[in-house]
């Protein structure tokens, strides 16, 4: 069977900056792979890169058997392209938008009107249909463009930061129309800054830090090599601080950052019986508090966790 | 290895005639754009026409004949402003990102929004004619030479489309492209558009007579004048439709090239 992406030792430089250096990742059919990464770590130009938009300076590319260099036209023929803006035309409406794509696509005039009508009611537009973009609502606008890398019934799906900027609610209807195309094998290639996201929709991570691979595997696999959950303390004193850190090291969950600015000192804590340690800890400091707090990892956490590791 | 689907592309006037469609329904259904570029430019023309014609009367014509022919030629490079931004905004927004992910000719995209804005420029070149005509502006050589005239007017509105399609590029937001597209204030003010530049001081004139705005405005001219045209101008219909044209070739040398290397580029 052929890999729907088989990347092996990208890179893409801009002048000096190195925006993809070595990057390794392969998807297999029927996965959704979510390629995370700070701002700047090259998820965006990977993406791109693989909708055929970019000249690569090094490594091989291939979209399911095709070298995205040498036969650009069959790859595009396979892919769908949902980037960061909502690339769709205002003064159009839903429809007339999705067989404009669809009509780009090379379907004829009836089969344009078909697909679009499909793809409407797959990302649920169908009463919105004939009223103009511009009144569409953020969310909507976002899931049109989606339509609109569906109408050709792509094989692989690429969605760069589909829900960055989107109100929650709009962002888990997102997230309930990806999952529905998944569910119909469609295999999709998706950028995220939040864990959350990738939690929720990919099967593969891969989390990379300058334009290189620094972890691959399932959510619970990385999860499982970042650690628990974080505890965060606030004592009413700034002095406490030291004794706070002191205090939570000593449960050795790991190094503890002390933030003066915000008064605030943050420990990782072992999954179970750590929270209820990292309470007793602090209470037996008998520092005077304002808040204490539990909470996932942030993305830089994983960050410090995953490369620490290596 | 196996590999799947054999790799099929839309046609090129397919394609660009679907762009195309959008491009003049997104101008069409923003009436506000066509309403107040018409309002300003009437504005503008009258402004021109009643209040400045006092002024400049030493050409032996009426000042709106001298005038109109300006006025239409400049402002087909004015409305080049609007097509630097529309592209600029399509790159900012991923439309270009999505259309060059698309099975179809890269060059469509390019020529689709080329055809657009020309198409546009013609209808708004065509609506400051009659503007023109409204306020007493008359054709003194044959219908011929007044459509001839209009022909080469969309001509070399062609030609500066694709130099503010160059800049939309190059600028890559909008708002720098709108920046970008000031530079058309010096070549409409300082050519022959509005007043003969025989009243600028020299310095100022080297620049005028030589820059292409005042070639194309004077052969508009040369056209629409018929037979004071030479006695004004100084010089045959011929002298200035060479250079005009001469100027809108070189222009497409250099920008069309530039925009297609500026798009693959990117």
């Amino acid at each position: 069977m052929t890999s729907t992406i088989e990347a092996h030792g990208i890179e893409k430089r801009y002048g000096k900056t190195r925006a993809l250096d070595g990057l390794e990742l392969t998807a297999e059919p029927g996965q959704v792979v979510a390629l995370l990464g700070p701002n700047g770590s090259g998820k965006t130009t990977f993406v791109r890169a693989v909708a055929t938009l970019l000249r690569l300076d090094g490594g091989t590319l291939r979209v399911a058997g095709h070298d995205v260099r040498r036969d650009p036209t069959a790859v595009r023929q396979l892919i769908g392209l949902a980037g960061q803006f909502a690339a769709v035309e205002p003064a159009m409406t839903g429809r007339e938008n999705l067989e404009m794509v669809a009509r780009l696509f090379g379907q004829d005039r009836r089969t344009a009107r078909a697909s679009a009508r499909s793809v409407l009611e797959r990302i649920g537009l169908v009463d919105d249909a004939e009223r103009l973009v511009r009144s569409y609502s953020g969310g909507m606008r976002r899931r049109l463009d989606l339509g609109a890398s569906l109408v050709g019934a792509p094989r692989l799906l690429l969605l760069d930061e589909p829900t960055t900027g989107l109100d929650p609610g709009s962002r888990i209807a997102l997230w309930d129309a990806i999952s529905a195309l998944v569910k119909d094998g469609t295999d999709v290639l998706l950028t995220t800054q939040y864990l959350d996201e990738a939690d929720q929709l990919a099967s593969q991570i891969v989390i990379i830090d300058h334009g290189r691979t620094i972890a691959t595997g399932t959510p619970a696999e990385l999860k499982r090599r970042t650690g628990g959950n974080v505890i965060e303390v606030h004592p009413r004193q700034v002095d406490d601080l030291a004794a706070v850190a002191t205090a939570l090291e000593r449960l050795d969950g790991g190094e503890a950052q002390i933030d003066g600015d915000a008064r605030r000192v943050t420990v990782p804590i072992a999954p179970g019986e750590g929270m209820m340690r990292a309470l007793r800890a602090v209470q037996e400091t008998g520092v005077e508090l304002d808040d204490i707090a539990l909470r996932q990892p942030t993305l830089d956490e994983v960050f410090l966790a995953l490369t620490g590791s290596r | 290895m196996t590999t799947i689907a054999a790799p099929r592309t839309t046609g090129l006037v397919s394609s660009t005639l679907t762009i195309t469609r959008r491009a003049a329904l997104r101008y069409l259904r923003t009436p506000q754009l066509i309403v107040m570029a018409t309002v300003q430019m009437s504005l503008f023309f009258l402004i021109y026409r009643y209040l400045f014609s006092g002024a400049i009367r030493p050409l032996g014509i009426p000042y709106v004949d001298y005038l109109a022919p300006g006025f239409i030629t400049t402002g087909v490079m004015f409305s080049g402003i609007g097509a630097a931004v529309a592209m600029a905004e399509d790159l900012q927004q991923g439309f270009v990102d999505r259309l060059r992910s698309l099975p179809i000719p890269r060059s469509s995209v390019l020529s689709a929004r080329a055809i657009a804005d020309t198409a546009i420029l013609a209808v708004s070149a065509a609506l400051t004619v009659a503007i023109a005509f409204a306020v007493g502006f008359r054709l003194h050589g044959s219908a011929l030479q007044g459509l001839a005239a209009f022909g080469l007017v969309i001509v070399f509105g062609f030609a500066l489309e694709w130099l503010f399609v160059t800049m939309g590029l190059l600028a890559g937001n909008a708002q720098a492209a709108q920046g970008l597209g000031m530079i058309v204030f010096p070549f409409a003010f300082i050519s022959s558009a509005y007043i003969p530049t025989s009243t600028m001081p020299s310095w100022l004139q080297v620049f005028a007579n030589h820059q292409p705005l005042t070639y194309m405005v004077d052969v508009v001219r040369a056209l629409t004048l018929g037979p004071h045209a030479q006695q004004l101008l100084g010089h045959t219909t011929d002298y200035f439709l060479i250079r005009a044209l001469l100027w809108a070739i070189g222009i497409l040398l250099i920008s069309v090239p530039l925009a297609v290397a500026r798009y693959r580029r990117t």
